[in-house]
């Protein structure tokens, strides 16, 4: 567990906060996560959501990503929806080695690219024998 | 070809659904799964959610489909038969990278439904935003909403 950045179990009581708020709740979005030396590259697929609809709230080694969409078709009458009306929520455990200092965050194209980088204490390195 | 979750508009009563869909959604949470909105019928294949939109002049057709080129989208429009597909193609490449999760889909994805209105094929306009689709398809002029006046 404390090896990776790993997904956590909804933070109860903000849920049941944000759900007072809007009854609707939230939904999941789909993410891919890499690992390499450096760091974690995570991938979290949010479409309707832009820049200004994204939220990411670093509590101690949580790390929670919101997305709230946009409505984009305003003055139209529903005719048949597949897409959730919902907003995207979702919390990570992060791997203790990430320095939280450096994530770095960009939206393209309805996908979040969230760059946790290592620290450098704990990237692997050589020691010169003298 | 994918025919999956194809559905006339005018069957599918979705209110009817909600009471289900929020134990569902529960049941879902509670797994941590974030395959609740049936965006795939497997693990190798996908087909991205549709919605349909009207107003007294247009059809709208709105895609979600994140991460894509533009240029990778397709979209025909057959009798009354709209067809979006495309692929969606792994553009990142992280050399050296152990995956810890991976719930992305990629691939090719076709995904159709049936338009409740006659609509003018030629002025049909498609946007791509934030990962998501939008077509405009303008009524034709006999399925537009006309007032009839009362003569003496």
């Amino acid at each position: 567990m404390a090896n990776s950045v790993t997904t956590t179990q909804e933070n109860r009581p903000a849920r049941d906060q944000q759900q007072a708020q809007s009854r609707r709740g939230w939904i999941l979005p789909q993410v891919n996560i890499v690992e390499s030396k450096d760091g974690y590259v995570l991938e979290a697929e949010m479409p309707g959501v832009n820049k200004a609809g994204l939220e990411i709230l670093l509590e101690g080694n949580e790390l929670t990503i919101v997305g709230r969409r946009k409505v984009d078709v305003p003055n139209a009458q529903l005719v048949y929806r597949e897409s959730p009306d919902r907003d995207y929520r979702r919390t990570f455990e992060l791997d203790p080695a990430i320095d939280t200092g450096r994530i770095n965050a960009r939206m393209d194209n309805g996908i979040l690219y969230l760059e946790l980088p290592k620290s450098d204490r704990v990237k692997p390195r050589k020691i010169n024998v003298e | 070809m994918k025919l999956a979750r194809f559905q006339r508009p005018d069957l599918w009563n979705w209110s009817a659904f909600d009471q289900l869909t929020n134990i569902r959604d529960e049941i879902n949470r509670l797994f941590e799964s974030p395959y609740e909105n049936g965006n795939s019928d497997g693990f190798n294949s996908w087909a991205p959610a549709l919605d349909v939109y009207e107003d007294n002049d247009n059809l709208v057709v709105r895609a979600e489909i994140p991460g894509m080129k533009k240029e990778d989208i397709d979209i025909s429009l057959h009798d009354k038969v709209i067809t979006v597909s495309g692929e969606r193609k792994h553009e990142k490449k992280y050399e050296g990278g152990k995956t810890s999760r991976e719930e992305r889909f990629f691939g090719r994805f076709t995904r159709s439904i049936a338009l409740p209105k006659q609509v003018d094929t030629d002025r049909v306009k498609a946007t791509y935003t934030d990962g998501v689709l939008t077509v405009t398809l303008p009524k034709s002029e006999e399925a537009k909403p006309r007032q009839i006046k009362v003569q003496d």
